[in-house]
């Protein structure tokens, strides 16, 4: 069981910032580069995946007593892919133009290391509020970090911010930044901006300690 | 059914359309494993193998599912066989040299969650290979998976020896190579017609 101090709003709080999915703990990468071109793909994507991580977190975590030790992955991928072919049915009747741009992504929701992760690492071994609570955070930090790409991209490779144009007409669109490996420098800019957060942090908690010390 | 021509499914798969670099499968390994030249290329193995196993698989599935008229199980029933095939690739490859076994470590079983892999499978389905297609597009998908890993880990390899500021450190200097080597791609566009 996790700590008692920890209430179930800091188990929400975590997947937002400080073990945010994408930017800090580095996982469920493939659709974030793949569908991020626009935001509101982004958007959708993050979504479906957050829906499917928080309903697989409800039914691993109250399974967690009757699941066998040796064939628990297997079953976890059962009951992911169960809920994700659920996603990718509703998402085709709700819109297939979205259905189309985001193509077999919708099914690969199933093996993103995020929510498999997630399964493992948390909701195996908690309770059924707190899976939801740690699904839900995660699911929200996820959807973050994928409009944070998807808003970037669509920005300076389209000069649009969900399909409303934002610049004067002589802006030179950067193409680059809808091609693959568009996404993977927006993605290396994001990294940077929370590492060097990271670094400033640090230094200043250790400045903190430093004139403590000295004012000792 | 297609009429693509197999050294152009080949192509495709490997250099135009690359798993890695331009659909953005199999991420999760491709930044994991790739500080080392050596590991790289076992994995690289290691994937392409599993690959072919699980694409014949999946067309035999994906033929049964048609009679049956449930495509609703697709999905299942695809990760299913790719989770059984990697079980049965470890039991090898731990019995056939544990030295390997040991340098692949957690990124075995992680093969089930690679998305190249069950991508490959719903791709092969989307476009309607015929068998020997599906083969070949299969060990493309491989070869591209194994190029851009390898020609990764030779660039980390290069990069451990070179001074870099210290917020590079780590993933987003590998993001970053990433990036460069997917540009170097896109000049492969159109030359597999």
């Amino acid at each position: 069981m996790a700590l008692p101090a920890k209430s179930s709003t800091d188990e929400f709080i975590k997947g937002l910032w400080r073990e945010n999915p994408v930017f800090v703990q580095v996982l469920g990468m493939c659709p974030v580069l793949a569908v991020s071109n626009t935001a509101l793909n982004a958007l959708a994507m993050g979504l479906a995946t957050a829906f499917v991580l928080v309903m697989s977190n409800i039914v691993v975590s109250s399974l967690r007593s009757f699941i066998p030790k040796q064939v628990r992955i297997a079953t976890y991928i059962l009951i992911i892919a169960t809920f994700v072919t659920v996603v990718d049915y509703v998402i085709q009747a709700i819109s297939l133009d979205l259905y189309k741009a985001l193509g077999a992504f919708i099914s690969l929701i199933v093996v993103n290391c995020l929510i498999l992760g997630r399964a493992e690492a948390f909701a195996s071994k908690n309770t059924v509020a707190r899976s939801i609570m740690d699904g839900l955070g995660m699911g929200v930090g996820f959807v973050f970090a994928l409009f944070c790409l998807g808003a970037v991209r669509e920005i300076l490779g389209a000069g649009t911010l969900f399909g409303v144009q934002l610049f004067h007409d002589s802006f030179q669109n950067w193409v680059v930044m809808i091609l693959p490996s568009g996404g993977f420098f927006t993605l290396a800019g994001w990294l940077l901006l929370f590492n060097w957060l990271e670094q400033r942090k640090a230094k200043r908690a250790r400045l903190a300690t430093l004139s403590e010390e000295a004012a000792r | 059914m297609t009429s693509e021509s197999l050294w152009s499914i080949f192509i495709n798969a490997s250099l135009v359309n690359n798993f890695v670099l331009a659909y953005f499968l199999g991420i999760c390994p491709f930044l994991g494993v790739s500080s080392k030249l050596d590991t790289a290329t076992r994995m690289g193995g290691a994937v392409t193998f599993v690959m072919l196993v699980s694409s014949v698989c999946a067309f035999g599935i994906q033929m049964l599912l048609v009679a049956i008229d449930a495509p609703y199980l697709k999905l299942i029933s695809f990760i299913a066989v790719i989770a059984s095939t990697v079980q049965l690739v470890e039991m090898f490859i731990k019995k056939v040299s544990p030295a390997l076994f040991r340098t692949l470590g957690i990124f075995l079983p992680l093969i089930t969650t690679n998305c190249a892999i069950l991508g490959l499978a719903l791709f092969q389905t989307n476009k309607g290979y015929s068998f020997v297609q599906c083969i070949v597009y299969a060990l493309g998908a491989g070869a591209g998976f194994t190029l851009a890993l390898v020609l990764m880990a030779g660039l980390r390899e290069k990069l451990e020896l070179a001074e870099v500021p210290d917020v590079t450190k780590g993933t987003a200097m590998a993001v970053m190579l990433a990036g460069l080597l997917s540009v170097t791609f896109m000049g492969f566009g159109g030359l597999g017609g």
